[in-house]
């Protein structure tokens, strides 16, 4: 952790760091799309993993200026972990991320509240240009702005934009480009309440800020704020108990001064020709989608949909990209000269690329809805119809968004549980998400439920995979909720949990923002897991096309005694010599070790490699059945993974592996099986402890064995 | 104590003053201030939470924090 400066650094000329702010639902993200376009990542704010979206952007006078996306927020007082971000950076002059200008945007319709975060990061002494938002819709409010008396009244350049369709933008750029002479600043300004001098006086001192709301913030945050030392809260402390003096309902103290202050400054800039009006759409809206009844109709018909989407559309271009790379394994079978190095790249490497590609269509599509559903302010109404039923299982409405999210990927999903501002509620929807159906969960149950459900329709129009699928992820879903019900008992809290959040208007989806998301996810997911996927395809390649040297140099010997008469010129043979080499090798040896444990589940060694690869992530369990099933093939026998699957025979046997009951067991073990490494590490960050992710490696494992044997103990006796 | 939790769909009241608890600041942020008109728009299906119109916006607050805000 950086110290606050001891030397407060003179204006810069250059203005080479920017940051956005501004409250939830102002048009933030669209006006970042605006800016930067699709030159952005994102990322993690150095030490936590809040998702920080960094985009870069040119001016006329300047090139290369970073941008980077801060958490909506109301006020620079944090409450929930997103929140705090944005007092860490600003009030932190040595933060790599410490803006030269901060861009707040500001909800024209909501002029009063929307200031209360200007003025706070005004009185920082931070140069500030206010991006003024959503005109239009203040206009049909009948809320009309005089610009020019805000812009002097404020002493900050307003600049009216409409993010959505671009509008305004050229005129911020410019005045931008003005930097720094555009921007006088305001100084301290009399709303906090008073607080003695000589204690304001050595804090400065200390510190050596010049700036006494920084001071103010520091005497009232010492123990939450970032970067600053234990000797800095010390001292602090010390001057709080010396004095004497409450901090209690200095920062209410504080607010209430603000909107005082903004109350007159917004009376006389704004020109009212109705009283309180509310968007007739959004009423009229309102009244069906949280109806008591049509509202959960409408919501679960909604879900069924992404699903039925997820199925059947994108399974044209799966089908595609799996066409695609068993024919490119073909071709470099055929055309390229024999040798270990080829057959690395045909059975390693292009079963491993082929087995991430084919995610890639589901994980757009799945991406699509939810930012769809974001965009258009129908998320809020989830939390708001689902929060008394979610209470009575520990979780919070807010919950419900992590928990939709979890259908994607654990990861983003815990991260977005940081908007839950209750430690309890938040340490259950941790703790349940993972048994969402993740997206990585679907390539698995897509291939095993091929396998084995015929494709025919129910009741005409809904087809019986998609319908199994669709059980599934309610399974998942139930697990969650009955999961967080057994938490609720044993969690202990001090505070009551609260909901206070704002329900926005209903908006047309912006398909450009929805786009950049698909895009986004798409590209983050081939080359995060992508990596992963890969390096694990290979690791499989050579353990199972190698073996210890006694049990592999006697092969041929054995092959020929067993099949008296036939060469390596015979199919037969060969087959026969594969089947043999695959045994002997050292995924085999690795495999029979669990095999043991795995037998009562229906799971046989080669199921049983595909379970320890999976560790590394769910999906790998497609790309290594792959592997493991493509080596030693001949060239002419490639085909796509599904036949592959399907034409596997159990040895012993002599029937297919793949039954009904092997596919179910196998479907349940991947429903509730913690086996995914990148989540734990999610909980862990978290959580800041061990013992979350530990419970959660183990009550998940347990669960998922235990239902996996009562599943094939069962089918198989049918 | 009339309490904003007290109000029926439609209702309208005027904010006297909130209650010192946990969620003040927050509530004070979202611009729950004394004097303001605040309406009841609608409730959930199962009677909590409840949406309430206030200084031009629409927001979401569990009956146990409406229950911190004072009417007249």
């Amino acid at each position: 952790m950086e110290a606050i400066p001891k030397k407060s650094k003179p204006v810069k000329k250059k203005l080479s760091n920017i940051v956005l702010i501004g409250n939830p639902n102002s048009g933030k993200t669209s006006l970042f799309n605006q800016l930067t376009g699709l030159r952005q990542k994102i990322g993690n704010y150095p030490g936590i993993t809040v998702d920080k979206k960094t985009g870069y952007f040119s001016l006329p006078t300047q090139k290369n200026i970073r941008l980077v996306d801060l958490p909506g927020t109301y006020s620079i007082y944090p409450r929930s972990r997103d929140e705090k971000i944005v007092l860490d950076i600003l009030s932190n002059k040595n933060h790599e991320l410490y803006p030269d200008l901060v861009i707040i945007i500001v909800d024209a319709s909501n002029l009063k509240r929307n200031l209360l975060l200007l003025t706070q990061i005004q009185d920082l002494g931070i140069p500030v240009i206010c991006a003024l938002n959503m005109v239009d819709i203040a206009r049909k409010k009948g809320i009309a702005i005089d610009n020019s008396r805000l812009q002097s009244e404020l002493q900050v350049p307003v600049i009216p934009i409409n993010a959505r369709s671009g509008e305004g933008i050229i005129r911020l750029k410019e005045i931008l480009s003005e930097f720094p002479e555009a921007f006088k600043l305001n100084g301290y300004s009399s709303f906090v309440p008073d607080i003695p001098e000589d204690i304001l006086q050595q804090i400065k001192t200390h510190f050596e800020i010049t700036n006494n709301y920084l001071a103010v913030i520091l005497l009232n945050h010492t123990e939450t704020i970032a970067g600053i030392t234990d000797t800095d809260r010390k001292l602090l402390r010390k001057l709080k108990n010396e004095s004497g003096y409450k901090i209690q309902g200095l920062q209410s103290g504080e607010v209430l001064n603000r909107y005082k202050y903004l109350s007159l400054l917004v009376k006389s800039v704004e020109t009212r020709t109705k009283e309180s009006f509310r968007s007739r759409l959004t009423g009229n809206l309102d009244k069906i989608l949280v109806h008591r009844i049509y509202g959960y109709l409408i919501f679960l018909a909604i879900l069924f949909v992404i699903f039925q989407a997820i199925f059947s559309w994108a399974e044209i271009p799966m089908d595609w990209i799996d066409q695609q790379f068993a024919s490119l394994e073909s071709w470099i079978k055929t055309t390229l000269p024999e040798g270990v190095f080829v057959n690395m790249i045909a059975d390693g490497i292009v079963p491993g690329i082929g087995g991430i590609a084919i995610f890639v269509p589901q994980i757009a599509l799945l991406f699509a809805f939810i930012a769809i559903l974001e965009d258009t302010g129908y998320m809020a109404r989830v939390v708001f119809l689902m929060d008394k039923i979610m209470r009575k299982f520990g979780l919070s409405g807010k919950s419900v968004v992590p928990l939709i999210s979890g259908v994607a990927c654990a990861i983003p999903a815990v991260m977005a549980t940081r908007n839950i501002e209750n430690w309890k509620e938040r340490i259950i929807t941790i703790m349940v998400t993972p048994l969402m159906t993740c997206s990585a969960r679907l390539p698995v149950y897509i291939i095993l439920i091929a396998l084995v459900v015929p494709d025919k329709s129910v009741g005409g129009f809904i087809n019986l995979p998609g319908l199994i699928l669709l059980g599934m992820y309610l399974l998942g879903f139930l697990a969650a909720l009955t999961g967080a019900a057994v938490f609720k008992k044993f969690v202990k809290s001090y505070n009551p949990g609260f909901l206070v959040m704002e329900m926005p208007t209903y908006k047309a989806p912006r398909w450009k923002s929805v786009g950049i998301t698909m895009w986004e996810k798409s590209r983050t997911f081939v080359f995060q897991a992508g990596k992963i996927i890969l390096a694990v395809s290979l690791i499989l390649w050579v353990l199972a096309s190698f073996g210890p040297e006694k049990d592999l140099q006697n092969a041929d010997a054995v092959v020929s005694a067993e099949l008296p008469g036939l060469t390596t010129a015979d199919k037969a043979y060969r087959n026969k010599l594969n089947a043999y080499k695959l045994e002997h090798s050292y995924a085999a040896i690795l495999g029979k070790s669990i095999e043991p444990v795995i037998r009562p589940l229906g799971f046989d060694w080669k199921i049983g490699i595909a379970l320890i690869t999976s560790f590394a992530a769910r999906e790998v369990f497609v790309s290594t059945i792959a592997t493991i099933y493509s080596v030693g093939e001949d060239a002419d026998d490639t085909s796509t993974i599904k036949q592959k699957m399907r034409s596997e025979i159990n040895p012993i046997t002599g029937n297919k592996v793949y039954t009904p009951a092997v596919a179910f067991s196998l479907l349940i073990f991947y429903a509730f099986a913690m086996q995914c490494m990148s989540t734990l590490a999610i909980v862990y960050r978290e959580t800041k402890s061990i013992k979350w992710p530990l419970i959660q490696f183990a009550y998940m494992s347990t669960l998922a064995y235990t239902a996996s044997l009562v599943v094939y103990q069962i089918l198989s006796r049918i | 104590m009339k309490t904003l939790a007290s109000l029926k769909k439609g209702e309208t009241g005027i904010i006297k003053q909130i209650h010192d608890s946990m969620i003040t600041p927050k509530l004070l942020d979202m611009g729950c201030l004394p004097g303001e008109k605040i309406k009841v728009q609608y409730f959930a299906p199962m009677g909590d939470p409840m949406c309430v119109h206030i200084s031009g916006y629409d927001l979401v607050l569990r009956l146990n924090e409406a229950d911190k805000i004072e009417l007249e």
